[in-house]
């Protein structure tokens, strides 16, 4: 690695480590991270997580029309981000989707949350953190026999 | 200031903060937003090259590693500095009800003891709860190619027909485990 490369891989790091705290503050103080409004949400009794993720989408939207009217981030014209490919029955993202929501049900808390849960001191989140880990090493080895498109 | 920052947010002002994660990571690192991949780069760094999808050069992923540990960190600040981890949730009058129904009366801090906890952990509620719950967070994310963020939060917002499909089997599942799994792991005990 030259010398060139080095401060640009620190910078990326410490940008990423900062809007991680920044996310990682919200998550909380927002309570997403909270096994009881997710059974509020699922058990849609409570406006809270929704208004949440909806004004998040749409704030999203708002900010990817911005940097594409002026070019930012290299968004100009239809620049696709994190583009998903999508054929056939795309099976894997709701076979995929509904295995991860019988876990979100469950635990109450999707990946962010599960390392957040860790920063509040809630150390049995290491043990999900480590099941989550084994799941993600078991669908690596079933990968193959697995419905994907 | 610091006394309303340390009470709950509310959603119209965390809901705008986190849809700012969006353009915060494409313009200060060119990333789209997601969290689980680091899942994966972390299964990549510890069990090198045993199958073709953990077969990559991990070290790509060190902005999401650092995002992830942010993750922890902001954590950490927002029960220290901003705040406690014991305040109760104010969750709506029918839900206390419906939790009360399986068992689950203390509500202090974030989550219930009952089902998340080390002592939890032996009993087969807490287990399933957390050890099958992680395992299916994990696997279910990957192999629908993101979680809550990279799909219900960055997908929708660039309007991808894949994240609809993801985020219609994230209620799915998540109405599954709420009325069927759950009762039946909490009503057995009483």
């Amino acid at each position: 690695m030259n010398d060139t490369n080095a401060p640009s891989l620190r910078r990326t790091i410490v940008r990423s480590l900062a809007v991680g705290i920044v996310f990682g503050i919200v998550l909380v103080k927002s309570e997403a991270v909270s096994w009881f409004r997710i059974q509020e949400m699922f058990r849609f009794q409570g406006f809270h997580m929704f208004g949440l993720l909806g004004s998040a989408i749409a704030t999203g939207m708002l900010s990817i029309a911005v940097m594409r009217r002026f070019g930012l981030g290299g968004l100009g014209g239809d620049v696709q981000v994190g583009k998903k490919e999508s054929r056939g029955l795309n099976r894997h993202y709701w076979m995929g989707g509904t295995v991860f929501g019988l876990g979100w049900g469950l635990l109450g808390a999707c990946p962010g949350p599960i390392y957040a849960m860790i920063g509040t001191g809630a150390s049995v989140f290491l043990v999900a953190l480590a099941s989550a880990l084994v799941g993600v090493w078991t669908y690596a080895a079933l990968r193959p026999r697995l419905p994907h498109f | 200031m610091l006394e309303t920052l340390q009470q709950p947010w509310p959603w119209y002002v965390a809901g705008p903060l986190i849809g700012l994660v969006v353009p915060a990571l494409l313009l200060l690192v060119g990333k789209a937003f997601g969290v689980s991949t680091s899942f994966r780069d972390i299964c990549a760094a510890v069990t090198p090259g045993r199958f073709e999808y953990l077969n990559y050069d991990w070290r790509s992923g060190w902005w999401r590693l650092a995002f992830a540990l942010g993750i922890v960190v902001g954590g950490a600040l927002a029960v220290t500095a901003l705040g406690s981890a014991n305040a109760v949730v104010d969750i709506s009058e029918a839900t206390r009800a419906d939790l009360a129904g399986l068992g689950i009366t203390d509500r202090t801090g974030l989550f219930p003891e009952e089902l998340l906890s080390w002592r939890a952990l032996g009993s087969i509620g807490g287990f399933v709860t957390i050890v099958l719950g992680g395992f299916l967070v994990g696997f279910g994310a990957r192999w629908a190619g993101g979680c809550t963020s990279g799909h219900a939060i960055m997908g929708l917002v660039t309007r991808q027909l894949p994240s609809l499909l993801a985020v219609l089997g994230f209620f799915a599942g998540g109405l599954i485990s709420t009325f069927i799994i759950l009762p039946a792991l909490l009503g057995g005990g009483r």
